[in-house]
């Protein structure tokens, strides 16, 4: 078999990385843009490591595109911003397997659910760490706080 | 009239809510002579102790149980409901082989099962014992992978897979406890313990009780092995290595997804080989990527209890001689599969470039494992035929059998040089797919559904191998096999391989239910595939269908025609002896 080099993973990024134009709210806001392949400088099989950009961006004003996950109760405060639109857990049934680049965010004010393969666009304020949701145990990583979001 | 139906209906599940008596283990329960295990009964109502009365062949059980059971008044489920009375018995054990029948009375409540305890030869039939298990091997990916990687001319194979020339040797029926249907933790558990338990459960009885941990256990092949033997154990997986499968050789939990909890029983048993993905739950909570909800460093645990670390394939290369025991770990999660891994560069690869394959894995494994002069047992798993057969993603699934196949390969040249070696292959539980032809770009429109060739009009694949690596040189060929489920989620059928990364065929919406993922909705050729399972279902399921299962070496003759999957746990344990002490 021969190696094919072009992937989904650089196409995503790319399509990420064009300029944001004709989205009249967001050319107001200040938010810095942040993409899911900057989330980590290095991955390894002995942990992660946060990338430089997200630890800069640590405590301001954030924006990021994705897909909402499906919440995991419905009144949990916060939901699951994953990179391409994603089942809870494709092939079991534990919380636990979700993949290393989602970012839990904590709304400010209750928004209504959109549909999984909608683009959404969310602000809040980074914070990296970890950090278990007192209510229901999730460990998170990555979160946007007093968040707003906006479909795209 | 309307009212009568209502009064039915409220019978109906009240007397569906009434648990019966429970004796664990269950009637027709068969028992390794000399093996520990858990007794529990578990009553309807609330009882007085003085009220229970247990024998075992008509004596006092503690005579023949050799111990007084605690007895538990109220057990209680979720939110206290309340269970009844329980009788619990912990890690007792039965020399003599025999008929054993229980007789539980307590109240107006009475329960009877008879277990049989089996005992094995003296003197062990087999040094080493290699047990291959394609996760969800179903005789599809097998017929798929031999077209695939050795292509066929009017009507014959061009070649044989390594598993072609292992004997067939049983049908092997994987029904769980509680299910005709069945999962990798309840039919691994089975051929590594030698009794069959409930969906998702590894090496124990499911219980009532909500709590994980305290179900009626009994023990697996690497206690055994432990208790008996002065053997080796290696478990090698390309799943994370706390999933049920890799689990199974060592665990004990009503709950395959309690991963963190098995990795200290992994470290509990210490394999002499430990190879696969999964470093997630080995990494305190702390550690960016970890997957654990506590602070243990197991990395470290396991290597102050004297394991070398490896985290890619140039170091287990340099670490294959490596003195102690052997860790490796090369992927947080699940490791990518062959296609992504070797060929395409997509799923997580970018990520963890270096991942060893499970030929490399296994090589390893073996070497380290044969220089103990008393033998070894070595559990290889193709994980990701099952994992990739989930998605419907077959064309994955199918290069994983190869690369399987490929181990099969490097155990028959072990075997070879050792005869004293027993070999397994086999499946735990089968996937509802079939080959029904082929696809080809060549007919003539646009509709693929109109390419797809069946009976005559399928002709033969055109696949290649130029580079004899077994593999074909590429999926995407202009006429390839049409592999299709027989069940599945809402999804888009594209007709085509998935080059851009595994497939997903559903996602979920806020009414957790799955939905075809549009992803693949304009791809050209696509047609909605309506879905035949409930909507809570995310992907294909698995087939109650019978797995084959192919053995070669002493004790081979121990396997024949119809058997329980929990009856092949006996006949390794007569290849090895467990039942007889060899320790000294």
């Amino acid at each position: 078999m021969q190696d094919q080099t072009v992937t989904r993973r650089n196409i995503l990024a790319m399509m990420a990385s064009l300029p944001l134009l004709g989205l009249g709210r967001l050319a107001e806001a200040a938010d810095a843009p942040l993409s899911f392949d900057e989330l980590y400088g290095k991955f390894g099989v002995l942990g992660l490591e946060f990338s430089e950009k997200v630890k800069a961006l640590a405590g301001k004003e954030t924006s990021m595109r994705g897909f909402m996950a499906p919440p995991l109760k419905a009144e949990a405060a916060f939901f699951v911003l994953t990179e391409i639109p994603m089942s809870l857990c494709p092939f079991c049934s534990s919380d636990a397997d979700w993949p290393d680049n989602i970012v839990v965010v904590y709304l400010d004010e209750k928004q209504t659910f959109v549909q999984p393969s909608q683009t959404i666009e969310v602000r809040g304020v980074l914070e990296f760490g970890s950090w278990t949701d007192p209510e229901t145990g999730f460990v998170s990583l990555l979160r946007l706080r007093q968040a707003e979001y906006s479909t795209v | 009239m309307r009212m009568i139906f209502a009064a039915l209906a409220a019978t109906t599940i009240l007397a569906g809510a009434a648990q019966a008596t429970t004796v664990y283990p269950l009637d027709r329960a068969t028992i390794l002579a000399g093996s520990p295990f858990d007794f529990k009964v578990e009553l309807d109502k609330q009882v007085k102790a003085e009220d229970v009365k247990i024998t075992v062949n008509g004596q006092d059980y503690k005579t023949v149980l050799g111990g007084e059971a605690k007895f538990v008044e109220l057990e209680k489920g979720k939110e206290d409901k309340a269970l009844g009375s329980a009788i619990i018995l912990r890690g007792l054990t039965i020399a003599a082989p025999g008929d054993y029948k229980v007789e539980v009375s307590a109240g107006d409540e009475t329960k009877s099962v008879t277990w049989n305890v089996y005992g094995t030869g003296d003197a062990p039939k087999a040094k080493n014992v290699i047990f291959l298990i394609g996760d969800g091997l179903s005789v599809a990916h097998r017929t798929a992978a031999r077209i695939m990687s050795k292509g066929m001319t009017e009507g014959k194979a061009n070649g044989r897979l390594n598993m072609d020339d292992v004997p067939p040797a049983a049908f092997i029926g994987t029904s769980a406890t509680n299910a005709v249907a069945t999962d990798s933790a309840n039919t691994m558990s089975a051929y590594m313990t030698g009794h069959k338990t409930a969906v998702n459960a590894i090496g124990v009885y499911a219980d009532r009780t909500p709590d994980s941990l305290d179900d009626p256990r009994v023990e697996t092949i690497a206690e055994a092995v432990r208790r008996q033997t002065k053997k080796s154990i290696g478990i090698v997986a390309t799943a994370e290595i706390e999933d049920a499968t890799p689990a199974a050789v060592v665990s004990h939990t009503r709950n395959r997804n309690d991963k963190a909890d098995i990795v200290g029983m992994l470290l509990d048993v210490k394999p002499e080989v430990v190879l696969g993905g999964g470093s997630a739950y080995f990494l305190g909570k702390d550690v960016p990527g970890s997957k654990r909800k506590d602070d243990k460093d197991y990395i470290k645990l396991f290597q102050d209890a004297g394991y070398k670390l490896a985290t890619d394939k140039n170091e287990l290369a340099a670490n294959a001689s490596a003195e102690g025991n052997l860790l490796g770990l090369f992927h947080t999660g699940n490791m990518d599969v062959t296609l992504d891994r070797e060929f395409l560069k997509k799923g997580t690869v970018e990520k963890f470039p270096n991942q060893p394959g499970l030929v490399q894995m296994a090589t390893v494994a073996l070497d380290r494992l044969s220089k103990n002069p008393d033998g070894f047992f070595l559990m290889v798993e193709g994980s990701s035929i099952d994992k990739m057969s989930h998605p419907l993603d077959w064309d994955r699934a199918v290069v994983d059998t190869i690369e399987f196949d490929k181990v099969v390969g490097l155990a028959r040249e072990f075997q070879k040089a050792n005869p004293d070696t027993l070999i397994v292959v086999t499946g735990d539980h089968t996937h509802g797919v079939s080959i029904i032809g082929t696809v080809d770009d060549e007919k003539p429109g646009t509709e693929m559904r109109e390419k797809v060739g069946t009976y005559a009009e399928a002709g033969f694949p055109n696949y290649t191998d130029e580079n004899g690596d077994g593999y074909p040189d590429k999926i995407d060929v202009t006429r390839r096999l049409f592999i299709a489920a027989n069940n599945g989620p809402d999804h888009y059928e594209t007709f085509r391989p998935k080059l851009d990364g595994p497939f997903v065929p559903a996602i979920q919406n806020e009414k957790k239910e799955y939905v075809a993922n549009e992803q693949y909705k304009d791809v050209p050729g696509a047609v909605f595939v309506q879905g035949n399972i409930p909507k809570s279902g995310d992907s294909g399921v698995h087939a109650v269908d019978d797995v084959v299962l192919q053995s070669d070496g002493p004790g081979s003759e121990g396997f024949r025609g119809y058997m329980e999957q929990s009856d092949v746990y006996k006949v390794l344990a007569d290849a090895f002896a467990l039942g007889a002490k060899q320790t000294n």
